[in-house]
């Protein structure tokens, strides 16, 4: 059994007097694929977003890799491995494509604004290398080559949610959380999506939450699978074991999708 | 001198990036241009060209915090009157050389844009702004009523800088030399991670803060660099004019920097060049204009001020509204590059 | 103790003051998001329209008010109809610098039209100082004290209770729901700027009876931008409080430790609000959602 590299427990969350999280607590086994899934408004990207340290938790803990990440301020996430991607993209759509993923490795480049402002030894040489593990890494795994200096505005909607993924990527992070990767793409680019997504878990040592609504990709690709409804987690195992709870069958066929 | 300076480089970000080749050879035009002034131009060409060159420095400051990191600050000349203060008085007072006078107006300025950054910048939205006003009218105050310091209204004044005993060519050599550094220092802070999270924080703060940058560490380091940028600039100025007073540090001279960088293209190296140049050259044109309309005998100086104000700040509102992207937009199309003048979104 | 209550009320009588163009900027800020850096100068060049009209072509106070109001109103609109309307939609710096550009605009007109110097306005505010037991308010203040009061008054009613009020306060909640619901938001918009004209105007008018206006009149902006911080931005009710608070500090300060130091209010203002409240004394907090 693989250790848990996240471990979100007990969390409670209220916006005015409205509760979207209430007591939400799930374990991530390290290298898995965790989908959550649930109905509109059921607080999937209001987990995210106390995971990724956008809002405050009420009460509750949320550890990676053994440390409290609650305590710790949103822009710490990515050196200690945690990179997302958004629902409606946000890509930076004033920059390349180059330029976009370059942004994902922020934490891991050291250049300082006196070695930037020179642009000489250091901060030049990890430019260079920093452009060629994009082009050696992600611009192939995730086919986005011939886009490499285009601006992004402009460009297709199923090519930024790549653009988005490789900037994600790029740093090597140890947990990659995706935010409805599946939303609005065609059935053949979804299945091309999943595939890479398997293929970057299978290859690295990555771990993946993702939240989503397409069932046949989610039930697919993920090793487990917890439903929220209303804020509460109903249930969590794996894809066949979820599909029969009797709970999430009620909890999607109440509501409006 | 346009000619030469409108094929200078496109160093600007979020555009396909110029062909390598081509932006060395507009770096090495823009040097060669420079450095010929006192050549071929007259006194009064050498002297427009200091002013030129001072300005660009303090517009590519002010685009560094305005157009690239789209923090809105309209108190750009106070900071410009901190690093031309700050450095006089090291002159006066301990006779320190140039270069050094420079880096201590460069900090000074940084330090109390700090002061006024920092209480804004933790917040979100324009507040910024306010605080800059702020820092406008409140130096000002300071410059004018420390008489002890400043020396008050009548301000201070310097001696003659005389560089390798070349005079006012020397002192041009050197101001141009320190223009084209900062030019090249920003340029080069925009090809590396400093420079992305600025436009990052400028574009989606969340998603800047995901990738682990510090979006208020991030705000704090462009404005404060925008304000280094004037302090190197005033320090040049105080050089240049060899006068010191409250007057050059006003709120219409804000107004005209804002008007560089809004005219000139925000979030462009080159914008800031071109728009510097514009503004510079704009007073003398005015006054040519109010001399052709207005009647023998007019008081010209009078009128000048007041309808200097009305055109930098028409400048602002109708490139705003019609070419938002600057003459920076007028070169892209100008060379066919029209796809980035389609494609890159406004910010 | 007399001469603080003395200085207190002299304070607070120049606080209201603020109290007006604050409100236009508050409308401004509420109905459109705009935040308006132009306030000052709207208040200064209102003032000129007033004395244009009235002295310099002789048509006597009563109508010189009337025309000078109705000027700045036609002058607000024309400000938002012209450089604001066609930026809808882009970012919201883009608007402010837009804001600012027009400050400076109005300036240089000012200048332009009626030079540098001091220009006297009529005499409408009686002189006679009002005793208030053995504490003497100079009369002009004290009754543009009282203006300010009414206008502000008539104003609160108006916000509060008209068909318009209500628009604009919905506006102010949700645009896009208070469209749904067939407010019109660009009529909001213009009515928001036109209102803003007119508190503009007539705060520059009361201010310029006591000292003349000159195109400076406007730098007056950052006081009035520290008064409206104080009260959050979005209170109509918390200006009030603010304003006057405000203007009582600077004229207590002003009397004990000097008038240098009372200049140095409005920026301590501005400081101390961003440091420890930055939503004001009386704003909203709003959750934002990513």
């Amino acid at each position: 059994m693989a250790t848990d590299i996240l471990d979100v427990a007990g969390v409670n969350v209220a916006f005015g007097g409205i509760r979207a999280l209430s007591d939400v607590s799930l374990r991530v086994p390290e290298r898995s694929v965790t989908a959550v899934i649930g109905p509109n408004g059921a607080g999937k990207t209001t987990l995210f977003n106390v995971i990724s340290g956008f809002y405050r938790a009420q009460s509750g803990n949320v550890m990676f890799a053994g440390a409290d990440l609650l305590s710790q301020p949103a822009h710490t996430r990515s050196g200690v491995g945690i990179s997302r991607t958004f629902q409606n993209i946000a890509l930076f759509p004033g920059m390349t494509v180059a330029e976009n993923i370059k942004l994902g490795a922020h934490a891991q480049l050291r250049a300082n604004l006196f070695s930037a402002m020179l642009y000489l030894g250091s901060a030049a040489s990890e430019e260079r290398a920093i452009e060629r593990r994009i082009d050696e890494t992600v611009m192939t795994l995730l086919g986005l080559e011939e886009f490499r200096d285009s601006s992004v505005s402009g460009l297709p909607y199923g090519t930024q949610k790549r653009i988005e993924l490789a900037r994600a990527l790029i740093s090597q992070p140890r947990l990659l959380m995706l935010d409805e990767p599946f939303a609005g793409l065609p059935t053949a680019e979804k299945a091309k999506m999943a595939g890479q997504i398997r293929k970057v878990v299978a290859e690295t040592s990555v771990t993946v939450l993702l939240i989503d609504h397409d069932m046949e990709s989610i039930m697919n690709m993920s090793d487990q699978v917890v439903v929220l409804n209303f804020g509460q987690v109903i249930a969590a195992g794996t894809p066949g074991k979820v599909q029969a709870d009797p709970a999430v069958i009620e909890a999607y066929l109440g509501a409006e999708e | 001198m346009s000619a030469q300076v409108s094929a200078a480089p496109a160093a600007s970000f979020g555009r396909k990036a110029l062909d390598p080749r081509i932006e060395l050879l507009s770096w090495i035009l823009l040097v060669l241009a420079m450095v010929s002034v006192p050549l071929w131009g007259s006194v009064y060409a050498v002297y427009m060209a200091c002013l030129i060159a001072i300005n660009v420095i303090a517009t590519v400051g002010l685009n560094i915090t305005v157009g690239y990191a789209g923090l809105l600050s309209i108190g750009h000349s106070a900071f410009l009157g901190v690093g031309a203060y700050a450095s006089a008085l090291m002159w006066l007072h301990l006779g320190t050389p140039l270069a050094f006078n420079l880096v201590v107006g460069a900090v000074s300025a940084f330090a109390v844009g700090l002061v006024f950054g920092i209480p804004a910048l933790r917040i979100k939205g324009v507040y910024l702004a306010i605080a800059t006003l702020a820092a406008q009218y409140s130096l000002y105050f300071v410059f004018q009523q420390w008489t002890s310091v400043t020396g008050g209204d009548r301000g201070l004044s310097l001696p003659k800088i005389d560089v390798f005993g070349y005079g006012d060519t020397g002192f041009y050599y050197v101001v141009a030399f320190v223009a084209l550094v900062a030019t090249l220092a920003a340029r080069n802070l925009f090809r590396t991670r400093i420079g992305r999270s600025f436009i990052a924080v400028r574009e989606k703060d969340y998603a800047a803060q995901v990738l682990g940058i510090n979006v208020v560490v991030t705000k704090l380091v462009a404005f404060g660099i925008g304000a280094a940028y004037a302090g190197v600039a005033g320090a040049l100025l105080a050089a240049f004019l060899r006068i010191v007073n409250p007057d050059q540090f006003t709120l219409v001279s804000s107004v005209f920097f804002l008007a560089a960088v809004v005219v000139g293209g925000r979030g462009s190296i080159l914008g800031s060049i071109l728009g510097a140049l514009f503004m510079t050259m704009m007073p003398d044109l005015l006054r040519e204009v109010i001399a052709h309309f207005s009647s023998e005998g007019a008081d010209l100086a009078s009128l000048l001020s007041p309808v200097r104000e009305i055109a930098f700040g028409l400048l602002i509102v109708l490139f705003l509204i019609f070419e938002p992207r600057g003459l920076v937009g007028f070169v892209d199309r100008a060379l066919g590059r029209a796809e980035n003048v389609e494609a890159r979104q406004e910010h | 103790m007399n001469l603080f209550l003395e200085f207190s009320l002299i304070g607070l009588a120049s606080g209201g003051i603020y109290v007006l163009a604050a409100l236009s900027f508050v409308i401004v800020y509420k109905a459109t998001n705009i935040f308006n850096f132009a306030t000052g100068e709207m208040m200064m060049f209102g003032t000129y329209f007033f004395y244009l009209f009235d002295t310099q072509l002789g048509f006597g106070w009563v109508a010189g008010l009337g025309m000078g109001l109705v000027s700045a109103a036609l002058l607000a609109l024309a400000i938002e109809r012209t450089m604001l309307r066609p930026l809808l939609g882009r970012p919201h710096i883009v608007l402010v610098m837009v804001t600012f550009g027009v400050g400076s605009i109005l300036r240089g007109f000012a200048g332009l039209f009626w030079g540098p110097n001091v220009r006297q306005l009529p005499e409408i505010l009686p002189r006679k100082p009002i005793f208030l037991g053995d504490i003497l308010v100079p009369g002009k203040l004290a009754w543009g004290f009282v203006t300010v009061g009414v206008i502000a008054g008539l104003f609160m009613l108006y916000y509060r209770y008209s068909r318009a009020g209500t628009a604009i306060r919905a506006t102010s909640i949700d645009q896009v729901t208070a469209e749904s619901l067939g407010i019109n938001i660009r009529a909001v918009f213009l009515l928001a700027w036109a209102l803003a004209g007119l508190l503009t105007a007539a705060s520059g008018i009361i201010t310029a009876s006591v000292n003349g206006v000159t195109p400076q009149l406007g730098l007056v902006a950052l006081n009035v931008l520290a008064v409206v911080m104080l009260a959050g931005m979005t209170s109509v009710g918390g200006v009030v409080i603010a304003g006057l608070f405000v203007g009582w500090m600077e004229t207590i300060v002003g009397a004990y430790l000097g008038a240098a130091w009372q200049s140095f209010i409005p920026y301590l203002v501005v400081l101390v609000v961003m440091f420890v409240k930055p939503s004001g004394l009386f704003g909203e907090q709003r959750v934002e959602r990513i």
